[in-house]
């Protein structure tokens, strides 16, 4: 599936995850962050900026690793990205949803 | 995937087998991780759960499990529930999934509700001094009831 960002044509899966990396840029998070109600702040950067070298270096995120981060705790983590943290900060990271139970 | 219709999620916990407690937990997780809320209430044996002393010495039933294919009777002998909890505990590791006490605190800044069962705490002699420190209190099941107060509620027990 292909969609319009900010005037950017990129490719998305059927939830709406953009499926090449590549195609992100921080224009494109702050619109993706918008449509969730989000207004990005330095602390969401900071964030987006941990889930995508984590994606980048194949470790798999969870719960638990946020818990260890040292970037965020797990309760400024679900206020940041309020509707499931990892589901909505992967999706504006622009990496895929992790698959994870946890 | 399609968006869930689920708003809130109430587990009821009564047993203190590590299989019984992680089911309970990972789906409390699991509906936080989703946007939904989630609240356990802890009744009967499910409070050892978050009994300060027992929580971290919770183990997988060896007798009366057939899962665990092996005859009864080898299940009963001594050391062979800590054996077995030992090596489930070292494969859920690998699945990045921590040990209870560490699950508890997961669980509570994740804005999950940690209740336990007013009558099993009277039962068990114990007072809020023996359970853990993110408790958010002690209810009647009645009580517990009243927590399912918005629509789209399901309660499970376990």
């Amino acid at each position: 599936m292909e969609k319009v960002i900010n005037g950017k044509t990129v490719k998305v899966n059927e939830e709406g995850y953009l499926t090449d990396l590549s195609q992100w840029d921080k224009k494109i998070a702050v619109e993706l962050a918008k449509e969730k109600g989000i207004e990005m702040t330095d602390k969401h950067w900071e964030v987006i900026d941990y889930i995508q070298n984590k994606y980048k270096s194949e470790e798999p995120l969870s719960i638990r690793g946020i818990k260890k981060s040292g970037v965020i705790n797990i309760k400024e983590f679900y206020d940041l990205f309020p509707g499931g943290p990892l589901k909505v900060s992967t999706l504006i990271a622009g990496i895929p949803k992790p698959k994870s139970c946890m | 995937m399609a968006e869930t219709k689920v708003k809130k999620m109430l587990f009821i916990l009564s047993k203190a087998s590590i299989e019984n407690v992680y089911a309970a937990f990972i789906m409390a997780n699991g509906a936080r991780m989703e946007g939904i809320e989630a609240e356990i209430f802890f009744t009967f044996f499910g409070l050892e759960a978050i009994n300060k002393k027992k929580l971290e010495h919770l183990h997988v039933a060896t007798v009366g499990n057939p899962a665990m294919h092996m005859p009864t009777m080898l299940g009963g002998l001594p050391g062979m529930e800590a054996l077995a909890t030992k090596m489930m505990m070292k494969e859920m590791e690998k699945l990045d999934i921590p040990p209870v006490g560490e699950f508890l605190e997961i669980l509570s800044d994740s804005g999950v509700k940690l209740w336990a069962c007013k009558l099993a705490v009277d039962m068990f002699h114990l007072s809020e001094k023996d359970l853990i420190d993110d408790l958010d209190g002690i209810l009647t099941i009645g009580d517990f009831y009243s927590r399912a107060n918005s629509d789209e509620t399901h309660m499970l027990f376990v």
